[in-house]
């Protein structure tokens, strides 16, 4: 699995699943901009505009309705023009607003570097008063400070800058604490820098960023409940024209004269949303993390597209899983990732087939993708057939697939902790699994299940099924695992590093019971590893997989013991040997590579010590050197006595 | 489960205890002397030494506090000047109208805000999700004072649906029917917002969880699709979403003040924006402690539900 989790993740770095999406984002963010900065210039040019007097009362002209003479959006009951008054008073919200959002930002920041700098008891007595806050009802604490001070907009402003400030406090102690642990800020302590100057000159320039975010996401709703003071007459006091006040007075004539409430209203959300959108745009630019689309749903099956006219080698008779030409790949933006390009695949009955190779070989892509598993975005199935006992799987209808999965093909997965729902009992998962494809009551699948876990040696099954995974140590949890995937009496058992995450001891005991079970239930297995010592353990046959290709497959004796291909050669080599301590163990030189930027000829080429000009060329066969055994090499070890110099 | 509920019962009780020091702080560091606000500019100064004396206003701060928190164990939170009448039997009074509202409201908002959440992700990218994610950015920018008046104009003066304003009918009324009848536009109005912050954070939610292990692991036993979703993915979304609703309560009894003001609803934000209108300090007092109490209170029922769906946070 580790080479979708690696895909996933960078699928989440570059951040772009979904073009459409995100240029619709910036479009929206830039439609706030624009509707902002408009808003924002009638603001600073008010006094320059040609408006009437906001204050001046003209008591025979009250209540005009808009589009009247000299009067755009109409008068309020004292006969005031509505367009003048909107346009002072977006000055006042926008300055309200902004400031109240610096005072809030400077001292829950300082509060925020201070508690997270210093750790400790400083840190604990700063976050308690903080926590104190917030147990508050946010606006009724600003109430509480109003009615303190009084009713006014200065009063006001303070009101909600001072209950912004816990929000800012928590956000920027949670970065600086994991900064103040990091080590250019010890290196900064050990050359003797002042706490001052590492919090001005170390901490704060990377804490700004988040500083910029939360004052992003908060200004909109600090002019909100600024206005919403002055709306209940305990901001901005008349005469000042104020959009939150200009909607409280237009409340006193709301059926005879809407227009009045109607337009500081559209006013307000219109500052606030374009606010909103910019902020919006600001947070995805700033923290990609939490970019709106930068998760995407997988959906239930891997997404196929198979090429018009491909036609693939009859199914092998007796075969109970057959893959031909299986190539899968990743979305990933503009770039199409080949994490399988092209792999052969047949399974006998009851046999055990090792795939083998290292992370980002697209070994895990190749066992998901045949039951569809593989997560869709960003992956697709882009050609070859995968037949189970003659059945092409790739044009079996979804309602077959999900008949298939569980019951005739089960998996089993690398780390049994994150596989296993938390949530629910492993009873509970087990009589699910059962009961999706047995015709069971509840009693019955429960006790099926009990005796599930009898058969993968749980003690105590009885007591078992009401224990949560998180009670369970990680072989257990693991036992759990191969239990529910025997529940049907599955033909094709895919296990994807079931021992990966274990410890040595509790490795070797899953081992010998896949071993046991697998004679017991007559089931084949297709077991993914990049470990040589459990494919000894368990394998018949095994297959190396490099860079989304077979490089070499045989039987697991003849391949352990005489490889044919240098990348088996090295892979073999890097397994330490016990009460072999002389044996030099070999990392193999270089890295993998990427599989989007595949080079011509052999894949293993650049990395490989017996390299000549001609692997560089062409495309390369999967030869077979008899005895049913196959490499992908032109200059295979096989029978060649000559060890390549390097090895020596 | 029961050891768990005690054990956050004992830890709510400090942070009781640090709501009463801190709304007693704010309204004792109220500038100017109380008694000349009580007594207005014109009263004489021994008027105010004795109403100060009265009032307990010369002792030292602590002794204040803890004469106040006896007080206040006592069912004494004062006496309104202004209304003339027992603090805590306005409070309690006044709170039942605001518990009705904003219970309603929370109800509404996690009921609307999980489905369009839900929906919004297993349709990402589709019509509805486009649509609810339109909504939620219309709902989050809207002052709710403002939806209040828009709704009336509409339902209530136009359409004549809905009564514009009060709990009941002035005559006649009284029965749940007509508190229903009353009850659904500031209900509405309220839930407005909180619907819209959940709805986004359910939707983020789920496309998380939709993409963990445990959910292959699901879809690889071969359950149906619904199943996946709405017990698996579902159940794993409330857990993260629940505390998100526990923090809405605070919003939603906060955001009753405005309500409460638009719908004339006879609630305690209402009568706070009076009493500072008034002056009546002690009755702030007292309508600040309940509802933040009760806020707290709502958090606790947050943290058992949470609990109760998620066994790792039994311990």
């Amino acid at each position: 699995m580790s080479a979708t989790i690696e895909t996933a993740k960078s699928a989440r770095r570059s951040g772009r699943p979904d073009a459409i999406r995100l240029m619709l984002n910036n479009r929206l963010a830039t439609a706030g901009l624009v509707i902002l900065a408009f808003m924002a210039a009638l603001a600073l040019l008010a006094p320059l505009l040609p408006l009437a007097d906001p204050d001046a009362t003209a008591p025979a002209q009250r209540l005009l309705r808009p589009f009247a003479e000299g009067h755009l959006l109409g008068t309020d009951a004292l006969g005031r023009d509505i367009l003048s008054r909107i346009v002072w008073g977006l000055r006042v919200s926008l300055a309200v607003g902004i400031s109240a959002t610096l005072i809030a930002a400077f001292f829950g920041s300082l509060i925020g570097l201070v508690a997270g700098y210093t750790g400790g008891r400083t840190d604990t007595l700063l976050m308690r008063g903080i926590d104190m806050l917030m147990a508050f009802p946010y606006i009724l604490l600003a109430l509480a400070i109003v009615a303190v001070l009084g009713p006014g907009l200065i009063n006001a402003l303070y009101a909600i800058a001072a209950v912004n400030i816990p929000f800012f406090a928590r956000n920027i102690r949670g970065v600086t604490l994991g900064l103040a642990r990091r080590e250019f800020v010890d290196a900064a302590r050990l050359s003797g820098k002042s706490h001052t100057r590492i919090l001005t000159s170390e901490i704060l320039p990377n804490v700004m960023p988040v500083i910029v975010v939360t004052m992003s996401t908060t200004v909109g709703w600090m002019i909100l409940e600024t206005a919403g003071l002055s709306f209940l007459g305990l901001g901005a006091q008349p005469p000042q024209a104020d959009l939150g006040s200009m909607l409280g007075d237009g409340r006193r004539v709301l059926f005879n004269a809407p227009h009045v409430a109607l337009m500081p209203g559209i006013a307000i959300f219109l500052l606030v949303m374009s606010i909103n959108l910019l902020g919006d745009g600001i947070r995805d630019v700033l923290d990609p993390r939490l970019k709106s689309g930068a998760l995407t749903r997988p959906v239930a099956r891997t997404a196929i597209e198979l090429p018009a006219g491909e036609t693939h080698a009859d199914a092998v008779p007796g075969a109970v899983l057959d893959v031909a030409g299986l190539k899968t790949q990743f979305q990933i933006g503009s770039k199409t990732l080949h994490a399988v390009g092209g792999v052969d695949l047949m399974l006998g009955e009851t046999e055990c087939l090792g795939l083998v190779g290292e992370s980002g070989s697209g070994k895990s892509v190749t066992a998901m993708s045949i039951m569809g598993l593989v997560p869709t975005p960003p992956g697709r199935i882009a050609g070859g057939a995968i037949r189970l006992k003659g059945e092409d799987l790739l044009a079996a209808s979804d309602a077959r697939i999900r008949q298939l999965r569980g019951g005739a093909v089960s998996h089993v997965f690398q780390d049994p902790l994150s596989t296993l729902h938390p949530l629910f009992t492993v009873g509970d998962q087990i009589i699910e699994a059962i009961r999706a494809h047995q015709p069971l009551g509840h009693a019955q699948a429960r006790q099926r299940a009990k005796e599930l876990l009898a058969l993968v040696r749980i003690p105590n099954p009885e007591q078992r099924l009401d224990a949560w995974p998180h009670e369970l140590s990680g072989g257990m949890r693991q036992r759990v695992c191969i239990a529910m995937a025997l529940a049907n009496d599955a033909e094709l058992l895919i296990a994807d590093e079931p021992t990966t995450a274990l410890d040595v001891t509790v490795q070797a005991q899953i081992l010998a019971l896949m071993n046991k079970l697998r004679h017991e239930k007559q089931a084949s297995i297709l077991f993914i590893t990049h470990d040589f010592g459990v494919v000894s353990a368990l394998c018949d046959r095994v297959a190396v997989m490099y860079a989304g290709r077979i490089v070499e497959t045989g039987g697991t004796e003849q391949v352990l013991e005489s490889p044919a291909h240098p990348y088996t050669r090295k892979l073999i080599d890097c397994v330490p040997v016990l009460g072999a301590p002389e044996r030099r163990l070999d990392a193999i030189e270089g890295l993998p590579p990427s599989v989007d930027d595949l080079p011509e000829g052999c894949a293993f080429a650049p990395r490989c010590p017996r390299v000549q000009p001609e692997c560089r060329r062409g495309e390369i066969a999967l030869d077979p050197l008899g005895d049913g055994r196959a490499a992908r090499c032109l200059f295979p070890l096989v029978n060649d006595d000559e060890r390549p110099a390097t090895d020596a | 489960m029961i050891a768990y509920i005690a054990k956050r019962l004992l830890a709510a009780i400090p942070v009781l205890f640090g709501l009463t020091l801190i709304v007693f702080l704010i309204m004792a560091l109220i500038p100017g002397d109380p008694a000349t606000a009580i007594l207005g500019n014109f009263a004489t100064p021994e008027n105010v030494a004795r109403l100060n004396a009265q009032l307990g206003l010369d002792k030292p701060l602590p002794q204040r506090y803890l004469i106040w928190l006896g007080n206040l164990f006592q069912g004494d939170l004062g006496r309104s000047f202004a209304l003339n009448r027992p603090v805590l039997d306005e409070v309690l009074e006044r709170f039942q109208a605001t518990l009705i509202l904003a219970g309603a409201a929370l109800l509404l908002c996690s009921i609307f805000g999980l489905l369009a959440g839900i929906v919004s992700a297993v349709r990402q990218f589709g019509w509805a999700d486009r649509i609810v994610t339109l909504l939620v950015l219309i709902g989050i920018s809207t002052p709710s004072f403002f939806l209040g008046l828009l709704l009336i104009l509409f339902f209530a003066v136009d359409l004549r649906w809905f009564p514009a304003s009060g709990m009941y009918a002035i005559y006649g009324g009284g029965d749940l029917p007509d508190l229903l009848y009353h009850l659904v536009m500031p209900a509405v109005t309220l839930a407005a917002v909180a619907t819209g912050v959940i709805a986004r954070l359910t939707r983020t939610a789920m496309l998380e969880v939709l993409r963990q292990d445990y959910i292959r692991t699901a879809r690889a036993k071969g359950l149906s699709e619904r199943r996946v979703i709405y017990r698996h993915a579902f159940k794993a979304a409330l857990v993260s979403v629940i505390p998100v609703i526990g923090i809405q309560a605070g919003f939603v009894l906060g955001g009753a003040v405005y309500i409460e003001t638009v719908f004339q609803w006879p609630g305690i934000g209402a009568m706070l924006v009076n009493a500072i209108s008034t002056r009546d300090i002690l009755l702030v007092q007292g309508g600040v402690l309940v509802v933040a109490a009760s806020y707290v209170l709502f958090n606790l029922a947050a943290d058992v539900i949470q609990s109760t769906l998620d066994p790792r946070l039994r311990r």
